[in-house]
């Protein structure tokens, strides 16, 4: 039984339903071009014709932020599906393959550990140089292990549960059990990780963004032009601000969204 | 003189329990610190064998990229003094000896040993991040008791407020705080400045997203806490709401939060390398984004090694203290 959505819930639907029309149609909230400039009216502060101001060549930013919410989303999906996969993979491995391929995963699982946050993710850009593909991949490879380490509990929770003890008995093969019945059984745990993690993708990614590793200017994506106002933050605040707003937004709205998810799968 | 030489049983007893209770202490320990020990090795690893894969010439970086356009005898120079001439093999060997001994070798693009420049930018960030980590606990227990014991309306804004907390971005928080306490009100330097005033912009900058998560782990604990079986035996003993909470719930909140530690220790690292460069203030992040950035690889690699050690060192010590603050552990290890 899916419990009565709080007021708090309604908000985060309403606004995970808003970025993605942002996303899918943003001609339909903000119908001027993202990347038209005008020099004679760059740096104005907010005002009713640009409400949230302009940037240094004059380009709406409001405009900007609604036309790139597409691109953000996408890195954060995308560096969610990275890492959830990669675990996944990882999960399964260790909690179906024979007993040292476990504590093989686990140990490997256990080092990654060790390059804690965006650790791993600076050492993967080291190597591959900054771009937006980089730190996407960067991002879902520095996520994985703590999913890993989840899914692989789920993994095995699974595997020593009486249906699957039948499974076996009835003479089931290692992947028809994995397909049939252990896929479909933690699909409900990944489904809320997945949305717990994406606020955390989105953050991280726009941080390396900022940080000049990731997407760069002048494309309109939020860590992008985040990057692009560090320059003018002690005058131009606006430029950085409405970008991060929309960060701040999507991340909590998808992570309560995730919780009341979780809270549900609980609750049943 | 007969009496001390008859052994009172119970008392061999209990001296055979402390020496047994010692010895699964110090087996513990022993597996703990060769776990550190295959963790730095692998770390050290992978970040050896990862670097050799950047393209490029490594003498080349070492004088300053490709745009250098360095000799050829130069680049010979270079790669007979840092041992790139050497085969693969050789230079693995001497590297992990080198670690072995702690020499993590020179910058390329300071031209300093790594070993000085982490020392110089070490002290600065731990500050940072243990001030940060206080901070963060301090506002997510305050949040987190007012929460669950000022009712439902509490409840719901203290859990939105945790939310919101953990999904703000460092950089984020950082420009938001700077315009109002440095632009706006004038009252905190917008730059890190020596002394208390320098500091709390950015503590406050790491601490509010590290309070969020860890103050919804600990408000579920509390409440789970609240509603278990010795919480009832204690209230049917006649223990007073407040005692409950306060001596019984809240010790039990403290083991996942103590569980987070580590992980809080990762996300204080990844904080420190926005959070220093926004407030322009010395240390290891910093150099790690700069080092990123030149890619220079024995700057890089040593801050991870450092990073990992560090990591190391702080789960190891919660999880010792996870074991001294729920006994169960110990027991379960015991049945094991």
């Amino acid at each position: 039984m899916v419990r009565r959505l709080g007021p708090l819930e309604v908000a985060a639907v309403a606004t995970i339903a808003l970025l993605a029309l942002a996303a899918l149609a943003p001609g339909v909230l903000a119908p001027g071009d993202p990347l038209a400039i005008d020099p004679l009216s760059s740096f104005e502060s907010p005002s009713f014709a640009h409400p949230f101001g302009t940037d240094e060549s004059g380009r709406d930013i409001y405009t900007r932020v609604v036309h790139g919410t597409g691109a953000s989303l996408l890195i954060g999906l995308a560096a969610t599906a990275i890492g959830i996969g990669l675990a996944l993979a990882f999960g399964l491995l260790a909690g179906f393959g024979p007993r040292w391929l476990d504590f093989g995963t686990t140990r490997v699982i256990e080092v990654l550990f060790a390059f804690p946050g965006l650790l791993f993710a600076l050492l993967f850009i080291v190597v591959y140089g900054p771009g937006v593909v980089t730190s996407t991949i960067a991002v879902g490879l520095s996520t994985a292990p703590g999913y890993a380490r989840i899914i692989r509990s789920q993994v095995i929770r699974v595997r020593t549960s009486p249906y699957l003890e039948a499974a076996t008995v009835l003479g089931r093969g290692r992947t028809a059990r994995i397909v049939r019945h252990v896929l479909p059984n933690v699909a409900g745990a990944l489904f809320v990780l997945a949305t717990l993690g994406i606020g955390q993708s989105i953050v991280w990614a726009s941080s390396l963004s900022y940080l000049g590793l990731g997407a760069v200017p002048p494309a309109a994506e939020w860590g992008a032009m985040l990057s692009a106002g560090r320059t003018y933050i002690a005058s131009f605040w606006w430029m950085t601000f409405f970008p991060g707003l929309f960060i701040v937004l999507s991340a909590a709205a998808t992570t309560l969204l995730g919780r009341s998810l979780q809270q549900n799968v609980r609750a049943s | 003189m007969a009496g001390s030489l008859t052994l009172d049983p119970s008392q061999l007893a209990r001296a055979g329990g402390q020496r047994g209770r010692q010895s699964r202490w110090l087996r513990w320990l022993l597996l703990r610190l060769g776990g550190v020990v295959f963790v730095l090795w692998a770390v050290a690893s992978v970040t050896f064998f990862a670097l050799r894969l950047i393209p490029g010439d490594p003498a080349e970086a070492i004088l300053g990229g490709p745009g250098s356009q360095a000799s050829e005898e130069a680049l010979a120079q270079a790669r007979a003094h840092y041992g790139l001439d050497q085969p693969l093999a050789t230079q693995y060997l001497v590297y992990l000896g080198r670690l072995a001994i702690g020499d993590l070798g020179s910058s390329y693009a300071l031209r300093q040993s790594v070993v000085s420049v982490i020392g110089d930018t070490l002290g600065p960030t731990l500050v940072l991040a243990v001030l940060s980590l206080a901070a963060a606990v301090l506002i997510a227990l305050t949040l987190a008791v007012w929460s669950t014991r000022g009712g439902r309306g509490a409840a719901a804004l203290g859990s939105t407020l945790e939310i919101v907390a953990a999904a703000v971005p460092h950089f984020w928080l950082a420009i938001s705080l700077i315009l109002v306490f440095s632009t706006t009100l004038g009252w905190l330097p917008p730059v890190s400045v020596p002394g208390v005033a320098g500091l709390v912009l950015p503590v406050l900058t790491l601490a509010v997203p590290l309070a969020g998560f860890l103050g919804q782990v600990m408000r579920e604990a509390l409440l789970d806490a609240m509603e278990s079986p010795f919480v009832l035996a204690a209230r049917a003993r006649g223990e007073g709401e407040g005692g409950l909470f306060w001596r019984h719930a809240l010790r039990h909140a403290a083991i996942p939060a103590v569980g987070l530690v580590g992980w809080a220790f990762g996300s204080l690292i990844s904080g420190a390398v926005v959070v220093e460069t926004i407030f322009a203030r010395q240390g290891l992040g910093r150099s790690l984004l700069s080092a990123v950035q030149s890619r220079d690889v024995p700057l890089v690699i040593g801050v991870v090694l450092v990073v990992a050690l560090g990591y190391m060192l702080v789960t190891t010590l919660t999880d010792l203290a996870d074991r001294l603050i729920d006994p169960r552990l110990n027991r379960r290890a015991q049945q094991a």
